[in-house]
């Protein structure tokens, strides 16, 4: 390790790092902006000058940019001398020229890199007399608001949204002093992963517009760490609450999980939990069909009552914790109780966690994603099934420009080096799925077929890379395997992702093949599996894999084996057809539902209970690669709002049930939970107990300068109520307390002296870039790659495509597709109405063009019928028809869960017509505040 | 034909460009001949290096060496670039101009030699989109040069292949940067990029690249042709060959002359320039562009070569002078260079993009009769933030500074003028 002298000191820093890393790194304060720790340094701002001197003797030494400076053995640097310090006090100068110094009403004021980093530099005499330049803002959606005056041309911005996420609608526009970072006109930001500007972007260009239009200083917030319920993933996020509403939510730093970054359905998407129509108190069904409120005594009473007869039916939620699911499945027993997956689903699901228990392979982590030198995609859309993996593999495409980059001996985080150098090479990355994706433009080819289709390539490739290739392949695709399969037996590191997506079994089976085929060479190969839901996985691991599924109950109940069924945190009418879940709930006699949400189900319930969000709430939540997480309640659910688990465990208690005598707080359950079911032995190492002290105290959910708790209820009462004393987590509802030094998962925000922003987060970690210092949040469940193989797998039979008959596929949307995120106000602007996609051809078969209308019905083949009775109504949907030529012929895509689809069933043949007298609409799509004009607002 | 004036032998008096036909006529495309086929690279490179030929794009750098860095072995068998920099948007320089027009075939043979030498496949001409009459001259000269088959596949029948382009540059003076150059080619934003990795390693599409001024390219096949004896022989000082040597300002006679290299300042201004118009005094001069330092009469026999005018506190840079006279103000002589170099930033780094319109603020606020004391403060910190070399992510800023640190240094009471007086002493009232 090299040893650098630092203002005279001596220190041993890291090889390959650059200065302004070693300097971090050690705890040093250097100021800069354009390096991020994810992009690397390009050298633009200047901001992080240091002196270096040549030798011993050399007195006046030169300016150089720390984090352009390789660290060298023996080299020597000044931080605090005049010189250094002076550049840098003229370099924040120079930026604030045009600035508008509007931090009185900056969304950003108070968390502002260039707030900290005027104050670290001692810029404070202006001496500049001339104009300031002025810009006009963008309508940038619903989701960002733009704020040009505030820009210091750091181009971290354009940056992380092109070069890193692969956006292509934002720009640095213009020269000198008149650069403009947005798009060459109002629109919509296109990316997936937009939202992460907020947090890129070290001033108040780009801020939150939901918390602008709500604001609150982030010294207001009180946060703890949470999992994000959107996808599988589990990417760990800080949501920030005030008066009872989550005003935003940023990523919270975790090494294998999200690292810096989340998806604009996570970041935006948590709106739900202070949406207006939640519950907030029981309601009893009465006899005109409303609901009567009544208190939590008598919800208990009439769950016990209900329960006790023990003829109850249990109904399960992958979006609902560990815990809560525990205690449910206890409740009704486990052989009554259903993880809560559509049918179609559940052997999806279950699949997905025999083939990773069962797979030589190794589930990867974020990190270990984005080393992956070739890539095999299997029917799967991950931008909008598990966005962030997505993302991690727009940066796995680059290991082909790092091996480059090593040649020349340039390091990894000289970012614009190896860009110019690798331009457009990449690792290989192939797609191949049901139509086109997002990722397409870095893959090196992308293959439109059939599910069915799918799974013969990927069992081709296994046989080819296994040695012994099977010759029933049509030429073309021959090709492909061949391609495919010298990219994949080539590499060191290879993946093979696939997921439920595509609603096949097949797909799935095909990918456990490829990965284990190459495990059989003795390469270390990659299996990552996506599923829909948070703890989707969770609830395969809890229920096993011959759990009851919807239509067992069903059928049981209806023989009377049950008079009751409760529901956990489900909307059931997401899991099948209208008319097949109004007969499974009128099978019961009662219908006992616990959820946060106004949906359908709750609707349809005898008594709804309402659930604490996640915000609201402990749980424990297995993501895609069986990591086992922890949430924390960010603040105290309002009126008869109870977290699951807790209405739950009352009921049980109530009803004086065995099981649960020794049960007291949240822990407890997760401990039996553990104990009970050995897959899931592991999940009580995902966090510390609520014992844990950090040095005695307790870690406090608010900042020091959290203010104004008198003030907040003042128009009740100029008392300040005691904080409430959180009985079930180390974490406080208050500013006392220890916020340093923690394990990772009770990270509740990032703050650090000198360091309002979230730049701080490098004060947490033991290297910059690096882990936590507490560890990294989470414990993994799955024994990676010790599986003993997925066995035999038989392809299906080549996929027909046949006149008058479709193949109904589903299409996964980022927006819309899972059931919370367009309960968000911005987010569901974003999510467009359903529409059924075919390619050119089939559209000329069937004499529609674009925006025409089209009939979905129950498939006929060749006179042979499939569940279609004649002479009733077998429409299923009808839906705008939408012109997308890279869709496989003879497949119909439809958006999974947009207006209009609940009748849809992945790969359900379909029998496809135009629509008459169909209304077109208007292209125009989402007005949102475009009325209110650039700079209609000035936070 | 002149022996010593070789990259002007094909210049006639009214100026008409000189075609193929022509220019063989005239011995051109022997060079060519001569070596294609006849000298490995290896054995060229080692006659640019022997010739101790300069980099006659501003900064001098030694040719042969810069090529040197090209790595010659290509197991992968991509492509390696060379590019001529005929962007030409120095403040004061219009030589390379007089060359491409006049004798476009001297260019292309000199380009294809330097090309052969690197082992090039393409090669680019990256032109000021001013220069339309060039660029068309440029282009019937490539089509004229692959009818002969002096371009494209197996020049003169042996292995060796190249393809030329011209590209009309979209006109800004960063462009002329050669590594901003290079992003701009590759339909990027003109920034420029950090070094290392040099463009000769990892330039344009990230392959070897070698980027030239014209007038540089202009002499190599005159010396891979001649020699590099006779090319040192025809500099007066240390530094070898031919200079295109320029005059712009209140001269009887601006123009352009290629002299011999270190040809003293008093003979170009003189001889060639033909001294100040009647009624005008020399104050001082900008010996090789706008952004290069002021010289002073004091510095009227200093030979112009690349050390000399080094030595003495400035650069030779294109070789092409400024001349301010005394009827015209220094401010705002300094302000306009420096409001055009503000105008001019790529925008890409701090101290460029906002201190320098900082300093074009100042100036006109002193030009204008708003300045205060202080402000000759402000610009001298400027003056050390803007212009160290390494401040800033290029060379543009510190070249802006030049001017006007050394119009501070030599004018100084005329600055201090504008602000006692609230004017300026050159305008009708003080104000303009
Ligand atoms: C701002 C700026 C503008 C430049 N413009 C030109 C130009 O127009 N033509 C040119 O030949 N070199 C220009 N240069 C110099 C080039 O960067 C490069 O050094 C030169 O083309 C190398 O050629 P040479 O070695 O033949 O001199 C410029 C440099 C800077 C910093
Ligand atoms: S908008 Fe923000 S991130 Fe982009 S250049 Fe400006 S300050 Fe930097
Ligand atoms: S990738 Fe999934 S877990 Fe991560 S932020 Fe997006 S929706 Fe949430
Ligand atoms: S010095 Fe000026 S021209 Fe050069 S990179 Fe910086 S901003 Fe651009
Ligand atoms: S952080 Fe180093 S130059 Fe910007």
């Amino acid at each position: 390790m090299p040893v650098i002298q630092v203002d005279g000191q001596e220190y041993e820093v890291e090889a390959g790092k650059n200065l302004l890393e070693a300097c971090l790194s050690l705890g040093l304060d250097l100021p800069y902006f354009c390096w991020h720790p994810a992009m690397g340094s390009i050298g633009a701002c200047r901001q992080c000058a240091v002196v270096q001197y040549l030798n011993a003797e050399d007195e006046r030494g030169r300016i150089v940019m720390g984090c352009m400076t390789p660290v060298t053995d023996g080299a020597i640097f000044s931080l605090s001398g005049d010189k250094a310090r002076g550049f840098r006090q003229a370099i924040v100068e120079s930026l604030m020229l045009n600035h508008p110094h509007d931090c009185p009403v900056c969304a950003e004021g108070g968390e502002c890199h260039l707030q900290d980093m005027t104050v670290m530099v001692g810029h404070r005499d202006r001496h500049y007399r001339g104009r300031k330049n002025t810009h006009r803002n963008q309508y940038l959606g619903p989701l960002i608001n733009h704020e040009m005056n505030r820009c210091i041309t750091c181009y971290r911005c354009t940056r992380y949204y092109r070069d890193y996420a692969g956006g292509t609608d934002l720009a640095a526009l213009a020269s000198r002093d008149h650069v403009y970072f947005g798009r060459h006109s109002d629109g919509v930001l296109q990316s997936e992963f937009a939202g992460n500007l907020l947090e890129v972007c070290p001033t108040g260009v780009f801020t939150d517009k939901s918390l602008v239009h709500n604001y609150t200083r982030k010294w207001d917030l009180q946060s703890a760490p949470s999992v994000c319920v959107g996808c599988a993933m589990g990417c760990n996020t800080l949501p920030g609450e005030r008066y009872g509403k989550i005003k935003r939510v940023h990523n919270r730093f975790n090494a294998e999980v999200n690292g810096y970054f989340l998806c604009d359905r996570g970041r935006f998407g948590a709106g739900f939990v202070h949406d207006e129509r939640r519950l907030q108190y029981p309601g009893l069904r009465n006899n005109d069909g409303r609901y009567d409120a009544i208190n939590h005594h008598e919800a208990l009473q009439y769950m016990d009552r209900a329960c006790a007869p023990g003829k109850v039916a249990g109904i399960g939620s992958p979006r609902a914790s560990v815990e809560a699911n525990f205690l449910l499945r206890t409740l009704v027993g486990e052989e009554n109780f259903a993880p809560g997956f559509s049918d179609a689903e559940q052997p999806l699901v279950e699949l997905v966690l025999r083939l990773q228990q069962d797979s030589r392979a190794l589930v990867p982590d974020i990190t270990t994603i984005e080393s992956a030198d070739a890539v095999l995609i299997l029917g799967e859309d991950l931008t909008n099934t598990a966005p962030r993996i997505a993302l991690a593999l727009r940066q796995s495409v680059r290991n082909k420009a790092y091996e480059m980059a090593a040649e020349l001996r340039l390091e990894t985080w000289q970012d614009g080096a190896i860009r110019n150098l690798a331009q457009d090479q990449r690792s290989p990355l192939y797609i191949a799925a049901v139509a086109d994706t997002p990722l397409d433009d870095v893959a090196t080819n992308r293959i439109s077929l059939a599910p069915d289709d799918i799974a013969r390539l990927g069992n081709a490739i296994a046989a080819n890379i296994a040695g012994q290739p099977n010759a029933d392949l049509e030429q073309p695709l021959q090709e492909q395997v061949e391609m495919i399969t010298t990219a994949l037996a080539g590499a060191q590191r290879p993946l093979v992702l696939s997921g439920t997506g595509c609603g096949s079994t097949a797909v799935l089976a095909a990918a456990g093949q490829v990965a284990d085929a190459l495990c059989g060479n003795g390469v270390p190969a990659m299996l990552c599996l996506a599923v829909p839901e948070a703890n989707s996985l969770g609830q395969a691991l809890l229920t096993g894999c011959d759990a009851p599924g919807l239509a067992q109950l069903q059928q049981r109940a209806a023989s009377g084996e049950f008079d009751t069924l409760v529901v956990l945190e489900n909307d059931l009418y997401r899991r099948g057809s209208s008319a097949q879940i109004d007969q499974l709930l009128g099978a019961f006699q009662q219908v006992l539902v616990l959820d946060g949400l106004d949906n359908q189900t709750t609707s349809s319930a005898t008594l709804a209970l309402p659930a604490a969000s996640f915000a609201e709430s402990n749980g424990t939540l297995i993501s895609l690669e069986g990591r086992a997480q922890h949430h924390y309640p960010v603040f105290q659910p309002h009126a008869e709002r109870r977290p699951s688990w807790t209405w739950l465990l009352a009921c049980m208690k109530e009803m004086q049930r065995e099981e649960v005598r020794s049960l007291h707080h949240f822990d407890d359950i997760t401990r039996a939970c553990a104990a009970t079911i050995p897959a899931l032995a592991g999940i009580t190492a995902a966090a510390p107990d609520h014992h844990f002290r950090n040095a005695g105290v307790r870690i406090p959910r608010q900042t020091h300068r959290y203010s104004g708790r008198t003030a907040m209820r003042a128009d009740i009462s100029v008392h300040e109520p005691r904080q409430p004393v959180d009985e079930e987590s180390p974490l406080a509802f208050s500013m006392e307390g220890l916020n340093r030094d923690q394990p990772g998962a009770l990270l509740p925000y990032v703050w650090a002296p000198g360091w309002n922003s979230n730049q701080s987060l490098h004060k947490f970690q033991a290297e910059v870039g690096g882990p936590l210092k507490g560890g990294t949040a989470g414990a993994r469940l799955l024994q990676s790659g010790i599986g003993a193989g997925p066995g035999t797998f038989t392809a299906p039979a080549p996929f027909k495509a046949e006149p008058g008959r479709w193949q109904l596929v589903p299409r996964q949307r980022i927006f819309g597709s899972d059931e919370l995120s367009a309960l968000s106000p911005g987010l569901a602007e974003l999510v467009q109405p359903g529409f059924i996609e075919i390619c050119a051809a089939d559209a000329q078969l069937l004499g529609v063009t674009e925006g025409d209308g089209l009939v979905v019905t129950k498939g006929i083949t060749k006179g042979a019928t499939e569940g279609v009775t004649t002479g009733v109504d077998n429409t299923l949907a009808t839906l705008e028809a939408r012109i997308n030529d890279s869709m496989a012929v003879g497949c119909a895509g439809f958006s999974v869960g947009l207006a209009g689809v609940q009748n849809l069933r992945p790969l359900a043949p379909v029998s496809l017509r135009r629509a008459e007298g169909w209304q077109r609409r208007s292209p125009e799509l989402i007005g949102s505040d475009r009325d209110a004009g650039p700079g209609g607002t000035h936070v | 034909m002149s022996l010593d004036r070789p990259l002007t032998r094909n210049v006639r008096p009214d100026r008409s460009p000189t075609d193929l036909a022509a220019y063989e006529a005239n011995g051109g495309y022997r060079g060519l001949h001569g070596a294609i086929g006849k000298l490995t690279p290896s054995d060229c490179l080692q006659i640019l290096k022997n010739s101790n030929l300069r980099g006659r794009g501003g900064a001098g750098f030694p040719t042969g060496m810069k090529w040197s860095f090209v790595p010659m072995d290509n197991p992968s068998g991509g492509h390696k670039y060379l590019i001529c920099n005929a962007d030409e948007m120095e403040p004061g320089t219009f030589k390379d101009r007089l060359l491409m027009e006049c004798d476009p075939h001297q260019l292309i043979e000199g380009m294809i030699l330097s090309a052969y030498t690197i082992q090039a496949d393409v090669a680019y001409i990256f032109i000021r989109a001013e220069y339309i009459k060039a660029t068309q001259l440029l282009r019937e000269a490539i089509a004229a040069c692959h009818d002969k088959g002096y371009l494209g596949k197996n020049i003169l029948g042996t292995d060796y292949s190249l393809e030329m382009h011209v590209h009309v540059s979209a006109g800004r003076y960063i462009c002329g940067e050669e590594t901003a150059l290079i992003s701009a080619l590759e339909g990027k934003r003109a920034n420029p990029r950090a070094k290392p990795p040099f463009p000769q390693v990892s330039g344009l599409w990230g392959r070897p690249t070698i980027v030239n001024n014209v007038e540089t390219l202009c002499n190599v096949h005159h010396i891979i042709e001649r020699g590099a004896d006779w090319f040192q022989s025809l500099g007066l000082t240390a530094d070898a060959g031919t200079k295109m040597y320029g005059v712009s300002g209140r001269v009887k006679n601006p123009g352009c002359w290629e002299l011999p290299i270190g040809t003293p300042v008093r003979e170009i201004l003189e001889d060639y320039a033909g001294g100040m118009e009647d009624g005008y005094q020399l104050r001082g001069f900008l010996p090789g562009g706008g952004s290069t330092d002021f010289l002073t009469t004091e510095h009227l026999d200093l030979a112009m070569d690349y050390d000399t005018i080094g030595k003495a506190g400035s650069r030779m840079g294109t070789g092409t002078m400024i001349i301010l006279d005394d009827k015209t103000c220094p401010v705002g002589f300094v302000k306009n260079l420096v409001e055009f170099f503000a105008r001019e930033s790529c925008g890409f780094c701090t101290p460029c993009r906002d201190g320098l319109p900082w300093c074009a603020q100042v100036l006109d606020d002193i030009e204008q009769g708003r300045g205060l004391q202080e402000d000759m403060d402000t610009l001298a910190r400027q003056v050390e933030f803007i212009g160290a070399m390494g401040n800033t992510h290029c060379a543009l800023a510190p070249g802006a500074m030049e001017p006007l640190a050394s119009g501070m240094k030599y004018f100084r009471e005329d600055f201090q003028r504008h602000i006692d007086g609230a004017g300026c002493p050159w305008c009708d009232g003080g104000i303009h």
